[in-house]
């Protein structure tokens, strides 16, 4: 029995599917991207917070597939399907991947939010997911919201206030 | 070697750093402020990336930080963070302009940059008496000032260990303004060592590794 009107939290690194009435959110995105995958007809939506760009990148005993662009996609995908999300109707909104510190240091992980951009969009074209709307960049932090009832994403950001994709 | 083989005495050798570093840094704040700030007993503490947030009162929480790289011997990142309303406290305090405040967009370069300063004194001296310590090398970067949610900000400090693992071995140590009554919380050090480095700063002050 689903709660009405809840909202699920996705947390670092991790991954959940919703249903209507059920909206999906994850908090304070920087150089980590939001990923929504939905079937608008169906209500159906799952959300995954990456946080690096690909798996090979891992020196981890255990592999936290939420933590990859490359694994989590691949995986969110799967769990969308199993809560009745037809492949061929699922669309894909991104947002995320900000640059919060203007650093001049040679050190490539400082680059990560643009990386993980890059990557992202490459693991969907690799799965032929449609990406229908992003907000990704800049330098501010963001708390996304997605609701499967109407397929809109909320983006709120400390100083640019509330917009919708 | 990595947390799992942590013992209680590397918990300790940890938190001494957070001691002797954020001790340094609360006496050199003191002398710019020209308050009298003491600092909390330092926690080590193995926690989960969601978890770190929550230290700090949540993700979607906005912070000032003050952010800077370790290079040298060992790496890793530190997090100098107040709220809003102290950082603005400092901030009149250091130039004598009380009209400024963090809570706005709007950028006042003086202030930032007084800010930065003062995010750049207290942490080089976290990082200079960790260094004399432990006899390491070790250089900050030039630090860099953010005024957003803790989530967005903390998590650049965690890239190098998530490679790694789903958990940060966090050196916290809490500042607080003794001549205030309510004695409350005034800031946070976080220090971040990359999974590398733990090795070389345990070899440094002599902690016997098992394997």
């Amino acid at each position: 029995m689903i709660d009405v009107s809840t909202v699920v939290k996705v947390g670092i690194a991790d991954l959940n599917v919703v249903q209507s009435p059920q909206r999906i959110r994850t908090s304070g995105l920087g150089s980590c991207v939001g990923v929504v995958l939905f079937d608008e007809a169906k209500h159906v939506a799952g959300m995954v917070h990456v946080m690096l760009p690909n798996s090979s990148l891992a020196r981890e005993k255990t592999l936290n597939t939420a933590k990859y662009a490359d694994t989590g996609i691949g995986e969110l995908l799967l769990k969308v399907q199993a809560l009745g999300a037809r492949k061929y109707a699922i669309k894909a909104k991104i947002a995320g991947g900000a640059q919060m510190f203007a650093f001049t240091s040679a050190n490539e992980m400082m680059r990560i939010g643009p990386r993980n951009v890059e990557s992202v969009k490459e693991q969907l074209q690799r799965y032929r997911i449609p990406l229908v709307a992003e907000d990704c960049g800049g330098n501010s932090g963001r708390t996304i919201e997605f609701d499967p009832t109407t397929a809109l994403l909320e983006i709120r950001t400390v100083n640019k206030g509330v917009s919708q994709i | 070697m990595y947390m799992d083989r942590f013992t209680s005495l590397h918990m300790d050798v940890l938190k001494e750093i957070g001691n002797i570093g954020a001790g340094n840094a609360a006496t050199s704040l003191s002398q710019i402020l020209n308050r009298k700030i003491e600092m909390k007993v330092p926690a080590v503490k193995i926690v989960s990336f969601d978890e770190m947030m929550d230290i700090v009162g949540g993700p979607e929480r906005v912070l000032v930080a003050v952010f800077l790289r370790i290079e040298g011997d060992i790496t890793g990142s530190m997090f100098f963070v107040l709220s809003p309303e102290e950082a603005d406290r400092f901030v009149h305090r250091m130039t004598g302009d009380e009209t400024f405040t963090f809570s706005t967009s709007q950028k006042n370069e003086l202030a930032i940059s007084a800010f930065q300063e003062l995010g750049n004194i207290v942490s080089g001296s976290y990082l200079t008496s960790l260094s004399d310590f432990t006899r390491l090398n070790i250089q900050p970067s030039v630090p860099s000032v953010a005024v957003d949610m803790v989530g967005a900000i903390l998590s650049i400090g965690l890239i190098e260990l998530s490679q790694v693992s789903d958990y940060a071995i966090v050196v916290n140590t809490s500042l607080m303004d003794v001549e205030e009554s309510e004695q409350e919380v005034k800031g946070h050090f976080f220090l971040l060592p990359d999974p590398n480095s733990f090795e070389t700063i345990f070899t440094a002050l002599g902690v016997i590794q098992d394997d």
